[in-house]
């Protein structure tokens, strides 16, 4: 009985009209999920600073506005915070040696402590009736065509970024550092710059995050790698299953976007059914140690000697 | 072209795993030569190549290469002047990587990477009659990805790689050992062609006799960290295995691991 009153009381409209809004959070989660891609997937490094560098995106735009700087000049100086939170985590690692997770939790880390001497608490609030804000919560439909232009505009830029000289010795530096090395490029340069614009992308979704929901908290980037990497691997098990070989780089940029999108609408799923609140952390972890486990566990049961035994068996059968 | 001045280095200094593994390297090299170097396990060949890419730095000595001191010089700084061919398969090539993607990185050895785009239209049409050069095929799989060719076409195409943009200096370091025979044989005749044909300055190490016999104008063997015997012109032309065993037995006090080498 019970069952079927919870079933009752769950109303399929308000699923309906929380998906614009969800859309728009998902495609600002997707921006950041670039940036993981970046680091996680093209560079092969393990980058905690986002963390630290979502929320940084977070406060500095908020307090900037707040202090009567135009949105979009003070999401572009949140992007160049990003920039240095990247750029420290790239020296900490290359210059003086340290690994590179711990690389960036140790940049993470400080960004708490600046996070909250730029907030000046743990939170602020900017009010989109007094100040012009580039997304927000109370206008989604606008918000939803700029969320969709940026996207566009950012897939187009790091697809051409990617495909340069600078782009490629990236890419093969995450490939194979050794191979790299031979044919002149200095790795270390190349891991410091990617991880620079990675942090930029991560800081200007957080800028954006916090125009939307119309503040900034201290906490608001708590386990956004965990997040970002959720969209990348979702992105990329769908965009493997729909497109299959004829994947190419651009569409690859555009599912991880897309990946966050997706992640997104289920977190609002979720809600939706009235999961405790508590349990989405849990939940994200376990979305993402599945989608992460997929591609591996594909892989072995192909090759696997007992699967290779049943499929003799049976064609001897 | 290449001068070593009582190059050394140890590795470990100071742990019970201290090792010598140069110790006092003279060697230098006119331009075009093509030396083949031999020696026995750990004899320091592959260390006396590291030392010249700039691995890591030198305890002692110095480097230079067409003139130019180098032996300050980061390893990807020294690329520039090296072309170099490893002897695991995987580690010449990027292997999430398109065959013309690897041809491109290597086609800019040594310059700054721009914000051009990686690769034009010409630059292909020159890597496809690059790779039909080769006769692996391998011309019409330009976009293929590097991870799914065999070990003798990865060697092929990191030979390809490493002479694209003509290298003052090539470096190769057995990079036939892990092939099987029939492959190893065409990728040393390929090598052998793309030496002499533009003409490079190159150093092989192999551990094959016949082959370091057949092929280059100069032999190297090496022992203990030190060239024990440098043999060219006519009198390694005459040159015949036994001779070489003799060599090594009466220069180095051992005999050489025959099977190893004989039958390889
Ligand atoms: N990076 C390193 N760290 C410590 N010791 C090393 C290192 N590289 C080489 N050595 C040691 O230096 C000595 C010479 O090694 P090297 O690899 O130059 O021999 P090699 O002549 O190339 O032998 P092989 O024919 O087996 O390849 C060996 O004793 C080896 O253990
Ligand atoms: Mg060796």
């Amino acid at each position: 009985m019970e069952l079927i009153a919870y079933f009752l009381s769950l109303k399929p409209l308000n699923l309906l009209s929380a998906l614009p809004g969800n859309i728009v959070q998902g495609i600002i989660w997707g921006i950041m999920a670039l940036g993981v891609f970046i680091t996680f997937r093209l560079l092969n490094f393990a980058d905690l600073t986002v963390d630290g560098t979502f929320a940084a995106g977070g406060a500095v735009t908020v307090v900037l506005i707040l202090a009567g700087i135009p949105a979009p000049i003070a999401l572009a100086i949140a992007t160049i915070v990003g920039l240095l939170g990247g750029l420290v985590t790239g020296f900490l690692h290359t210059i003086l040696g340290i690994p590179d997770i711990l690389a960036g939790i140790l940049t993470q880390i400080s960004f708490w402590s600046i996070n909250l001497l730029v907030l000046d608490g743990a939170n602020r609030a900017v009010n989109v009736d007094k100040y012009h804000l580039i997304v927000s919560l109370r206008n989604i439909s606008s918000s939803i065509v700029t969320m969709l232009v940026f996207a566009a505009v950012l897939v187009s830029i790091l697809y051409w970024y990617f495909g340069t000289e600078q782009g490629s010795a990236i890419r093969a530096t995450g490939n194979n550092p050794q191979m790299v090395k031979a044919q002149g490029i200095n790795i270390d340069f190349m891991k410091v710059l990617a991880l620079g614009l990675s942090n930029c992308l991560v800081a200007f979704s957080g800028g954006l995050m916090s125009q939307f929901q119309g503040f900034a908290d201290i906490k608001m980037g708590q386990g956004a790698i965990v997040i970002g990497l959720a969209a990348v691997i979702i992105g990329e098990v769908i965009g493997d299953a729909l497109i299959g070989k004829y994947m190419n780089f651009y569409i690859k940029l555009v599912f991880v976007v897309l990946g966050g999108v997706i992640y997104y609408f289920v977190i609002g799923l979720v809600m939706w059914l009235r999961m405790p609140t508590d349990l989405l952390k849990l939940f994200t972890a376990s979305v993402v140690a599945i989608f992460l486990a997929i591609p591996y566990l594909k892989a072995k049961t192909n090759n696997s000697f007992v699967f290779a035994n049943k499929g003799g068996a049976q064609k001897n059968a | 072209m290449l001068k070593l001045r009582n190059v050394h280095k140890t590795f470990d200094i100071g742990s019970i795993n201290e090792k010598a593994a140069l110790c006092g390297i003279d060697l230098q090299l006119a331009e075009g030569d093509f030396v083949t170097v031999i020696g026995s396990n750990g004899a320091g060949k592959s260390t006396m190549l590291n030392a010249i890419a700039g691995v890591w730095p030198v305890d002692e000595g110095s480097i230079s290469i067409n003139g130019t001191d180098v032996t300050a010089l980061p390893e990807y700084k020294r690329a520039q002047y090296i072309g170099r061919v490893f002897q695991n398969p995987m580690t010449g090539t990027a292997a999430s990587m398109g065959i013309e993607e690897n041809l491109a990185l290597a086609l800019r050895r040594g310059d700054r990477r721009t914000l051009r785009w990686y690769i034009t239209k010409t630059e292909r049409e020159h890597y496809y009659t690059e790779l039909k050069k080769l006769g692996l095929g391998l011309e019409d799989r330009l976009t293929d990805k590097v991870g799914l060719l065999s070990g003798g076409q990865r060697q092929a195409l990191t030979l390809l790689m490493a002479t694209l943009k003509k290298p003052k200096l090539l470096l190769l370091d057995e990079h036939a050992a892990a092939l099987d025979p029939a492959t190893a044989t065409t990728v040393l005749d390929l090598t052998n062609n793309i030496v002499l044909e533009n003409k490079l300055t190159a150093l092989m190490v192999t551990h094959n006799m016949t082959e370091a016999i057949r092929h280059g104008n100069r032999l190297l063997m090496m022992n203990a960290g030190k060239i024990i015997l440098d043999i060219s012109g006519e009198e390694k032309k005459r040159l015949r295995i036994t001779d070489l065993l003799e060599r090594f037995k009466e220069l180095s006090g051992v005999q050489m691991e025959t099977d190893s080498v004989l039958l390889s």
